[in-house]
C-alpha cells in the first residue's frame, strides 16, 4: 500500500498489515524477519512510521480497558484515539494532561513521539503521565514496562519513536477540569524581544503559546500572537454553558475537497495570510472563553488540511534552542526564512520547560515549528535552518521529521548514539522505520 | 439512567460488535455471547467505558444444544432484545462431498440458532413482551450451486422466524428476520464483492435498530437487495438452473 505521513511526503510503497488481535499481532512480529515498524493514526508528519518491509497498522487495537475514577487512570490499547478520550471522559470531568495539535493521534503515537502541547513549560510531555506500557518485543512476547519495571525499556520508549518494540497498552493519569472551556488570553508582541519577554512574564501560564509572522522581515521580525489559557470554572462561563459546563461538543468538521493547485499557495499569499492573522490576533487582543475543540485543536474543524498544500504535500520544520543563545538563534532562523521569501503559514513558538526521559525531543528552551509546501527551494531552505539550530546548540523534532540526514541527526543530539546501542544491546534492530534507517538509528 | 438490556448471540463477528457499539450508545447495558468469550472481555470493559452501561460476557457454543437453558439461566437478566448473528459461512465444495463439513454448516445456521431463538421466544411470550431479531441471509432467499448449503440452513433459519413471528404476533413478542446482503467483514474478507451491492457493518447496525424500533416484519438491511432478491426469485426454474449465480 501507498503510504505517507500527515506532511504527505514522502511517499512509499509499504507492505503493510492489520492483525486482527494480539495473537496474530505476535505471530506476525515473529515470524516477520526483516525490519518493521507500528503505525497509529498516520499523524506523524514524516516517515517515522512507515517501513517498506512490514508496517503494521496498529488502528484494530482500539479499545479502552480499564478507568480508576480515583485517581484517573485509563488503560487503553494503543490504537485508541485521543479524540475518543476526550469524548467519553470529558463529560464526566476529565481531560488530557498533555494533548498535541490534533486530537487525531493514537494513544501508542503519543507515546512514541512523547508529544508535548502548551503547557509542557509548566507540565512536561506526555511520558509524565504514563505509568505504565506493555510493549511486544522482538519474539512476540510482551512485557509490562514502567518505572519499577523494566524501567530501562520503559524510558527509552517514551519518546522512542517505536524503535524499541510495538506499544500494546498505554495506561496514563488524566487531569480533572471542571468546565470544557478555556479562558484564553491573547496578547500582540511587536517583535521576537517583545514575545519572549512575555513568555518570561507569563511563566506561570498553565498554557502558551505563541503564532509568529514568519513572513515580515526588518523591525516587526518574529511579531507574533502570544496565547495564553486556563481551564475555565463554571463560575466563568455564560448562564447557558453554566448549565452543563462539560458539554461542549467538538465543531462540525468541514474537509478540503480536493488538493489545492501549488500556485494557491505562493509568496503574496502567505505574506496576507501572515498580515491577517496579526491583525485578527491584536483587534482580539483580550481574554474570552473559548470551547476546548477551538482552543485546543483549531485545525482539526478542517479535515485533511494537509491537502492545501497540494499534491506534493509539505514539509514540517520543528526545532528546540536551548535558552542560552535562543534570542540570537531564533533572529537568524526567522531571518532566513524571510530573506527566502518562503514564509510559512502556521508558524509556531513556545517556551519549553525541563527535559524529560533518555530520547524526548524538548528541552528547556524555545521551540519553532513552521511548514513549507514542498519544493526544492524549501528543501534548501531547511538546510539552512538546519545549520542555523546547529550552531545554536539545538535539536529536531522527529515526528515533524521527513529529510533531515543522518549527520545532523547525530550532531544535534548525541543521545542518538546511546539509544541505538541500547537497542543493538536489547536486541531490538529490527524495530526499523523509513525514518530511522534515514538517520542510521 | 441505561435502556433495556440487549443479548448479543454471536457477538464475535463484525455485524455483532457494530450493533453492540450502536445499541451501547443509545445507553442499553449488554450481553455478550460467543464461543471463546474470554476474547470479548476487553470489547466490554470498552463499551462499558465508553457508554457508561454495564456490559456482561457469556460463553456460549451454538453447536452446544443442551447448555442453551442453562445458558439462558445464567444471564443476569432475561433482556428485552436479543439478537442472533451467529453464521458459519463455511466452505460449499468441501461440503459437497463431506457431509461433516456440510453438518456443521447446517447445524450452526439454523439448528443451533433456531432452538436457541425458540427458547428465548417462549420466555419472552410468558413474560410478555420482547423483540426477536434473526440475522438471516440473502442466501436463504434461493438456493444457489454457489453456496446452497450455508443458504438451505439459512432458508430454514428464515421459516422457522416467519413461523414464530406468525404464532407470537397477538402476544407482544415482536420477531424480525434480517437479510444482509454483502457485508464488509471478517466473513467476506478476500471475496471480489460489488461496491454497490456492499454495506458496513455500522450500516447494517443502524438499519436493524431502526427498523426493530419501527417493528418492522423482514428487512433487507441495503434496499438494493429487495429488487436484486425479487428478480432472483421470479426467474423460472428452467432457466434458473442454467445460471452462474
Amino acid at each position: 500500500m501507498m503510504l505517507s505521513g500527515w506532511g504527505r511526503f514522502p511517499r512509499q510503497l509499504c507492505r503493510t498489515h492489520r492483525p486482527a488481535d494480539e495473537a496474530a499481532l505476535a505471530a506476525l512480529v515473529a515470524e516477520e524477519e526483516g525490519p518493521r515498524i507500528a503505525r497509529g493514526n498516520g499523524r506523524g508528519y514524516g516517515d517515522c512510521a512507515m517501513q517498506r518491509n512490514a508496517t503494521i497498522d496498529m488502528r484494530g487495537f482500539a479499545r479502552m480497558l480499564a478507568f480508576d475514577s480515583e485517581c484517573g487512570q485509563l488503560v487503553a490499547e494503543a490504537g485508541v484515539l485521543l479524540a475518543d478520550v476526550i469524548a467519553t471522559f470529558l463529560p464526566r470531568g476529565w481531560f488530557p494532561p498533555v494533548t498535541p495539535g490534533t486530537k487525531f493521534v493514537t494513544l501508542g503515537g503519543m507515546v512514541a513521539a512523547d508529544v508535548h502541547g502548551k503547557n509542557h513549560h509548566r507540565d512536561g510531555t506526555f511520558g509524565r503521565f504514563v505509568d505504565w506500557i506493555d510493549l511486544m518485543i522482538e519474539d512476540g512476547t510482551v512485557i509490562r514496562c514502567s518505572p519499577q519495571e523494566n524501567a530501562e525499556l520503559f524510558a527509552w520508549t517514551i519518546g522512542g519513536m517505536g524503535l524499541t518494540g510495538i506499544i500494546l497498552r498505554v495506561a496514563f493519569r488524566l487531569r480533572r477540569v471542571e468546565s470544557a472551556y478555556i479562558r484564553q488570553t491573547t496578547i500582540p508582541a511587536r517583535n521576537l524581544a517583545e514575545v519572549m519577554a512575555l513568555f518570561d512574564a507569563h511563566e506561570s501560564a498553565t498554557y502558551s503559546v505563541a503564532w509568529i509572522d514568519c513572513a515580515t522581515a526588518g523591525l516587526g521580525l518574529g511579531r507574533s500572537a502570544l496565547m495564553l489559557g486556563e481551564h475555565a470554572s463554571p463560575a466563568e462561563l455564560s448562564r447557558t454553558r453554566r448549565a452543563a459546563p462539560l458539554r461542549a461538543l467538538p465543531r462540525a468538521v468541514r474537509k478540503v475537497p480536493v488538493d489545492l493547485p501549488e500556485a494557491a499557495l505562493n509568496r503574496l499569499t502567505v505574506k496576507a495570510f501572515n498580515a491577517l492573522y496579526y491583525r485578527n490576533a491584536r483587534a482580539a487582543a483580550g481574554t474570552t472563553i473559548v470551547d476546548w475543540d477551538s482552543y485546543f485543536y483549531p485545525l482539526d474543524a478542517v479535515l485533511e488540511w494537509n491537502r492545501i498544500y497540494g499534491r506534493r504535500g509539505f514539509m514540517q520544520f520543528q526545532c528546540v534552542l536551548p535558552m542560552e543563545g535562543a534570542a540570537e538563534g531564533l533572529t537568524a532562523l526567522l531571518k532566513a526564512i524571510a530573506d527566502s521569501g518562503q514564509g510559512s503559514f502556521l508558524s509556531v513558538l513556545k517556551r519549553m520547560g525541563a527535559q524529560h526521559g533518555p530520547f524526548s525531543f524538548p528541552r528547556e528552551g524555545y521551540t519553532l515549528a513552521l511548514d513549507f509546501p514542498f519544493s526544492e527551494r524549501s528543501a534548501a531552505l531547511m538546510e539552512r535552518l538546519d545549520a542555523i539550530t546547529l550552531d545554536h546548540g539545538g535539536r529536531f523534532y522527529l515526528a515533524k521529521d521527513a529529510r533531515m540526514s543522518a549527520a545532523t541527526l547525530s550532531r544535534s543530539d548525541p543521545r542518538s548514539e546511546t539509544f541505538a546501542a541500547m537497542r543493538a544491546g536489547a536486541g531490538l534492530g529490527r524495530f526499523r522505520s523509513s525514518q530511522s534507517e534515514r538517520l542510521g538509528l | 439512567m441505561t435502556s433495556p438490556p440487549v443479548l448479543i448471540i454471536g457477538a464475535r463477528s463484525d455485524i455483532a460488535m457494530a450493533l453492540a457499539r450502536r445499541y451501547a450508545a443509545a445507553g442499553h447495558d449488554l450481553q455478550l455471547a460467543a464461543r471463546a468469550s474470554e476474547g470479548l472481555a476487553a470489547d466490554a470493559a470498552d463499551l462499558a467505558l465508553r457508554h457508561g452501561i454495564k456490559a456482561s460476557v457469556h460463553e456460549l457454543d451454538i453447536l452446544d444444544t443442551a447448555s442453551f437453558a442453562a445458558f439462558l439461566g445464567g444471564l443476569p437478566t432475561l433482556p428485552d432484545t436479543a439478537i442472533c448473528v451467529v453464521g458459519l459461512l463455511g466452505d460449499q465444495p468441501t461440503a459437497q462431498s463431506d457431509p461433516e463439513a456440510a453438518a456443521l454448516i447446517m447445524r450452526s445456521n439454523y439448528e443451533g440458532p433456531a432452538l436457541l431463538t425458540g427458547m428465548i421466544a417462549e420466555r419472552f411470550a410468558a413474560r410478555g413482551h420482547g423483540t426477536i431479531i434473526g440475522i438471516s441471509s440473502v442466501a436463504g432467499e434461493r438456493g444457489r450451486a454457489s453456496n446452497y448449503v450455508y443458504g438451505s440452513a439459512k432458508a430454514g433459519y428464515t421459516a422457522f422466524l416467519s413461523g414464530l413471528r406468525n404464532r407470537l404476533a397477538a402476544s407482544g413478542v415482536h420477531v424480525m428476520t434480517v437479510l444482509p446482503g454483502f457485508v464488509r467483514t471478517r466473513m467476506t474478507a478476500g471475496m471480489p464483492l460489488s461496491p454497490a451491492l456492499t454495506a458496513e457493518p455500522a450500516a447494517v447496525a443502524e438499519a436493524i435498530v431502526a427498523a426493530a424500533a419501527r417493528r418492522r416484519d423482514v428487512i433487507y438491511t441495503k434496499s438494493v437487495w429487495r429488487i436484486v432478491m425479487a428478480v432472483i426469485r421470479a426467474i423460472p426454474e428452467p432457466i434458473f438452473k442454467k445460471t452462474k449465480l
